[in-house]
């Protein structure tokens, strides 16, 4: 016999403390979906390398084990988006257009310092109503050097070496503490070239995916130079 | 004459059924420099002369991209012409951003014309002073349009307006029936050897004053850059028109 959730309570015991860790979906209609995931981003000198899972799901469902997380918005720069994929299309369609129209009329693609402020002020002008996104903007500065730009859903933001966001984000930024900065690590042997850079990102991947359930599929990863961009893809667990 | 008796304003019709000002706007754009486009089954291709209003000044640029599947090249009033391109750029804007898709080049076009006729029939209002040429690639093929201050437009295999421009349609009137088939590089050929149909004697072609666009089904919209140009304008001394037939 079915018992209306709000009800279960009077079934038991007070004091039963088992019971009183039941969470219980609200009955109410939320416009937002976490279609969690994990993106991070590694600006180093001459490059900036920005990795996204593929899986996109809804609670304990998988929607896509091949949806993208990175956007290129300029030769220079992308956007990788954990959270909502509604709001990260959404959003990712007012930068492009508001790119292209920035291009029309300065004759030069917008730096990523442009929109890196860019997108904090789109962020904030939902302040009331905020895009569920929790972003990266990866790119390249003035000089061709890898910098990373870490935004909160209101579009508080600032500039770091390195940043990760959506469901894996704690099991993996430790990790890149420890490696890429050398926090708590008795041999403080930093990795200094592209490749060990890579692997070591390649491995956080490989990591979240053991553990988190919403990070799996593959990894996908952008690497921006001033020559160009280049991308990798690796299987990671499926289940 | 009793022309002035007609042409004050576009709300007077002449008892020829002409109206004069409209007339008077596509003189601005015969006044204009060459420009020209041409197209085959596969690009388009662009080519203006660009006029130095002194030695001390720049070159007025003549093509504009609107997207990457569309672009223009003008003659006549650029201040009109900028009117124009900035309204035709954030119309395909707002469609890619609904639409995802490339905006119809026919359609577009469409939209200016409409724009255009709207100025031509108010008392306080004149026409635009500007001809585009419009060249674009959507899903229906390969498209060379020209607009007018009318509020007409044509659709074309190959046009030049402006300035001179007749001497360009009589080289087009003699080889257009090879364009189809050319390959892109046959068809700027053929573009520049129109332009130079159409300067004048003391003048000659350099890559400061000829402005070069090309659009392809997997080429987006792009200039030619100062290198590009002269090499292609070093091989007109060699290119003839009768070489591509013999070839075919």
């Amino acid at each position: 016999m079915y018992i209306p959730v709000n009800d279960m309570l009077k079934h038991f015991k007070q004091d039963a403390p088992a019971m009183a860790n039941i969470t219980h979906k609200s009955d109410q209609w939320s416009p937002y979906h976490d279609n969690s995931g994990t993106v991070l981003a590694v600006g180093i000198p001459g490059a900036v390398i920005v990795a996204g899972d593929t899986r996109l799901s809804n609670g304990y469902n998988i929607l896509s084990r091949d949806a993208t997380k990175l956007s290129q918005l300029t030769d220079k720069c992308v956007l990788a988006t954990a959270g909502q994929y509604a709001d990260f299309i959404a959003l990712r369609k007012f930068l492009q257009q508001r790119l292209q129209l920035y291009e029309f009329q300065n004759e030069v693609q917008a730096s990523t310092e442009t929109v890196a402020h860019l997108l904090s002020r789109e962020l904030y002008s939902r302040r009331f109503f905020p895009y569920y996104t929790f972003n990266l903007l990866a790119g390249l500065d003035e000089n061709n050097h890898g910098v990373v730009y870490g935004y909160d859903a209101i579009g508080s933001y600032d500039q770091m070496t390195y940043g990760v966001q959506g469901s894996g984000q704690e099991l993996v930024v430790a990790v890149l503490d420890n490696q890429l900065k050398g926090y708590n690590k008795i041999n403080k042997t930093i990795p200094q070239t592209r490749e060990e850079i890579l692997d070591i990102i390649l491995d956080c991947f490989s990591c979240a995916a053991e553990r988190d359930i919403h990070t799996g599929d593959n990894v996908e990863i952008l690497i921006i130079t001033a020559a160009g961009t280049e991308r990798i893809v690796k299987p990671l667990r499926k289940d | 004459m009793l022309k002035h008796l007609y042409d004050t304003d576009c709300v007077t019709w002449s008892p020829q059924g002409k109206l004069f000002q409209v007339e008077y706007a596509m003189e601005a754009v015969k006044q204009g420099s060459i420009c020209l486009g041409l197209k085959s089954n596969e690009n388009v291709v662009l080519c203006s002369l660009k006029r130095q209003p002194s030695e001390l000044a720049g070159y007025q640029e003549k093509q504009f991209k609107i997207d990457d599947h569309m672009a223009i090249a003008i003659a006549g009033l650029t201040a009109d012409a900028r009117v124009l391109c900035k309204y035709m750029r954030t119309e395909c804007l707002e469609y890619k951003y609904t639409y995802e898709s490339h905006h119809p080049v026919g359609r577009l076009v469409f939209k200016v014309a409409e724009k255009s006729q709207h100025k031509t029939q108010s008392g306080a209002k004149r026409p635009y002073g500007v001809g585009l040429l419009v060249a674009g690639i959507d899903p229906n093929g390969v498209h060379l349009f020209e607009t007018c201050p009318s509020g007409n437009y044509y659709e074309y295999k190959c046009q030049a307006i402006g300035s001179r421009s007749q001497a360009a349609r009589t080289y087009f009137e003699s080889w257009f029936h090879l364009f189809e088939k050319s390959t892109l590089e046959q068809l700027i050929l053929h573009g520049l050897s129109a332009l130079k149909k159409a300067i004048m004697e003391d003048e000659e072609l350099n890559e400061r004053n000829v402005e070069v666009g090309i659009l392809g089904k997997n080429q987006k919209f792009v200039h030619l850059n100062a290198q590009e140009l002269k090499d292609y304008i070093a091989k007109l001394e060699t290119f003839n028109a009768n070489t591509q037939i013999q070839q075919e």
